[in-house]
């Protein structure tokens, strides 16, 4: 079990108007799963993200990285978890540091010591896993925003994680570049890292295994993409919406229009709308 | 006619060894009412073409009309052309930065050089337009506000200008699904009640099939096509060798059409696709 959380609470400090971001959370997160989190803004996402791996320590609670703490204030051990569990971020400006991408991603590595013949071996191997080889010794600033995310994300993966976590790493990016994250978080997953995804886009969730959605700090909802999306209601309260296909097909439910109550992707829709005539 | 730009060129950095082309003759009209969105991959000159109409980037080469501002003029108005074209940029809460909502909002209309009394009336107006109430937000701190807060106090300091034609730069980049919603609909009062002319930036495909009445498709500095909605994206050649998403209920109808079922009237909207459903079934 990478990730634990046990009646996690988290609070700002006083200065900066004391919010609870996060109340009594517990949860695990499984070995090579797809977890998404929803939720609405200021629903404690990204808190959740944040003490995923000790960039927040609980005010309460603990959170521990297999079996770990987060709650320690030896460097050593923080290195450790944060080598295990890697994050990347919203805006893929603010995260690059080096003028040459193998330089950039040659930072994590070289920082824990690892050896010179190895750290070739990790650009290779990080650079391959997000589709980006050809790049080796380009500069960061000319790549697109979809690019951009997926250098950070190799950045992260010569760190050889068992955990990536994606803070809303899509949110800046056009179509492509999403569709070209997405692509990399999923093949990442088929080779066994368990994926953390952020993310206020619906049919990015579909993808999950599981979905996890917050309010005001704490765990909503918490099952398969089919479990959550089928609870309108709810989905509704919490201030998210259908993936596009499933707000279709709920309107042309109430319509009267005899299709199965699931969740369906567009070729699924039309297949089951073509089915009834 | 309300905007009119032909063979509309631009190079960031010219004669510099940074020099980068960024819009390669481009021409389009923009008429009076028109619900436009632009649409095209990141770096395709969408920015730097609306940036032109308010005169943030000086022209260089081409011409554009802003009703009747030339901006092929030497010292063309810039105070009224302002005043008539709104700019709402990215991520605008950004450039919230007064210490109050009530004296960020009346920037703007002070720099138009109103009365007090029309400035006050028109803060007022505009925040309760954006869905806020003037009483209680008057007097806080923008940066206090919710994101979508924010967010929505900046579009009220554009739309206290009172511009004819208003224009928004990705609004809805990094909102949760209700702050969306809730932009979009409060572009489309915007567009019935003060500014008949939008003009939008957009990557969500959805949000532009459902909304505008005209779609421009830009790529590599030049305009592709414009159209309406249905005639941009149901041309999937278009689409396709622009790299653009397809619309989800034109996804649905173009599947069903593989399956041999043809709607009619080629949806584009939510609406438009379950009455074909039901016109199709009920044949």
């Amino acid at each position: 079990m990478p990730i634990k959380f046990e009646k996690v609470t988290y609070e700002y400090p006083a200065e900066e108007n004391a919010v609870v971001a996060v109340k009594d959370v517990s949860l695990e997160i499984a070995d090579g799963s797809f977890v998404c989190i929803c939720g609405e803004n200021g629903s404690g996402k990204s808190t959740l993200a944040m003490l995923m791996n000790g960039l927040l320590q609980p005010t309460s609670g603990a959170v521990t990285v297999d079996g770990k703490t987060t709650s320690t204030e030896e460097e050593e051990e923080l290195f450790a978890i944060r080598q295990k569990v890697g994050m990347v971020f919203q805006n893929p400006d603010n995260q690059m540091i080096a003028s040459i991408i193998e330089d950039e991603i040659a930072f994590g590595p070289e920082n824990l010591g690892v050896p010179r013949e190895e750290i070739g071996e990790r650009i290779d191997y990080a650079l391959s896993a997000v589709g980006m080889t050809e790049h080796r010794r380009h500069t960061p600033y000319k790549l697109s925003g979809g690019q951009k995310q997926r250098i950070a994300i190799a950045a992260v993966l010569a760190m050889r994680p068992e955990v990536l976590v994606l803070d809303e790493s899509t949110a800046m990016l056009d179509p492509k570049g999403r569709g070209e994250v997405l692509k990399v978080a999923e093949e990442l997953n088929k080779q066994g890292i368990t994926i953390v995804l952020i993310t206020h886009f619906m049919e990015e969730a579909t993808r999950a295994d599981r979905v996890i959605v917050m309010s005001e700090g704490k765990v909503v909802m918490d099952g398969t993409p089919e479990q959550v999306f089928r609870d309108r209601e709810s989905i509704e309260r919490y201030g998210l919406e259908l993936p596009a296909p499933d707000a279709v097909a709920a309107e042309l439910i109430k319509e009267g229009i005899p299709l199965e109550d699931k969740i369906y992707s567009e070729s699924e829709l039309a297949e089951a709308i073509c089915r009834l005539k | 006619m309300s905007i009119e730009v032909k063979d509309l060129s631009y190079v960031y950095s010219p004669g510099t060894p940074y020099a980068a082309a960024a819009l390669n003759g481009i021409s389009i009209s923009i008429n009076e009412g028109d619900y436009l969105g632009i649409i095209g991959k990141t770096g395709s000159g969408k920015s730097t073409f609306i940036q032109h109409l308010n005169a943030l980037i000086k022209l260089q080469n081409g011409s554009i009309k802003v009703f009747d501002i030339d901006l092929t003029q030497k010292k063309p108005d810039l105070k009224r052309l302002r005043g008539t074209v709104g700019m709402v940029m990215q991520y605008p809460e950004y450039q919230l930065f007064d210490e109050t909502v009530e004296k960020d909002v009346a920037y703007g209309p002070k720099n138009l050089g109103l009365s007090d009394e029309e400035i006050k009336g028109r803060v007022r107006e505009a925040i309760e337009l954006v869905g806020l109430s003037y009483e209680e937000v008057k007097d806080r701190s923008p940066f206090e506000l919710s994101g979508g807060q924010k967010r929505r106090i900046a579009i009220a300091g554009v739309i206290a200008m009172r511009p004819r034609v208003l224009i928004l730069d990705e609004p809805t980049a990094g909102l949760d699904p209700r702050g969306k919603k809730d932009i979009m609909s409060l572009v489309k009062r915007l567009k019935e009640t003060s500014s008949p002319t939008i003009i939008i930036i957009s990557h969500d495909m959805d949000a532009v099939a459902e909304n505008c009445d005209k779609v421009a498709l830009f790529s590599e500095g030049l305009i592709k096509a414009v159209g309406t909605p249905r005639e941009i994206f149901y041309n999937a050649r278009l689409l396709e060798e622009n790299e653009m998403d397809v619309p989800s209920v034109v996804k649905i109808a173009n599947e069903m059409k593989k399956r041999g079922a043809v709607l009619d009237g080629e949806p584009v909207k939510r609406e438009e696709l379950i009455d074909a459903v039901r016109r199709w079934r009920s044949e």
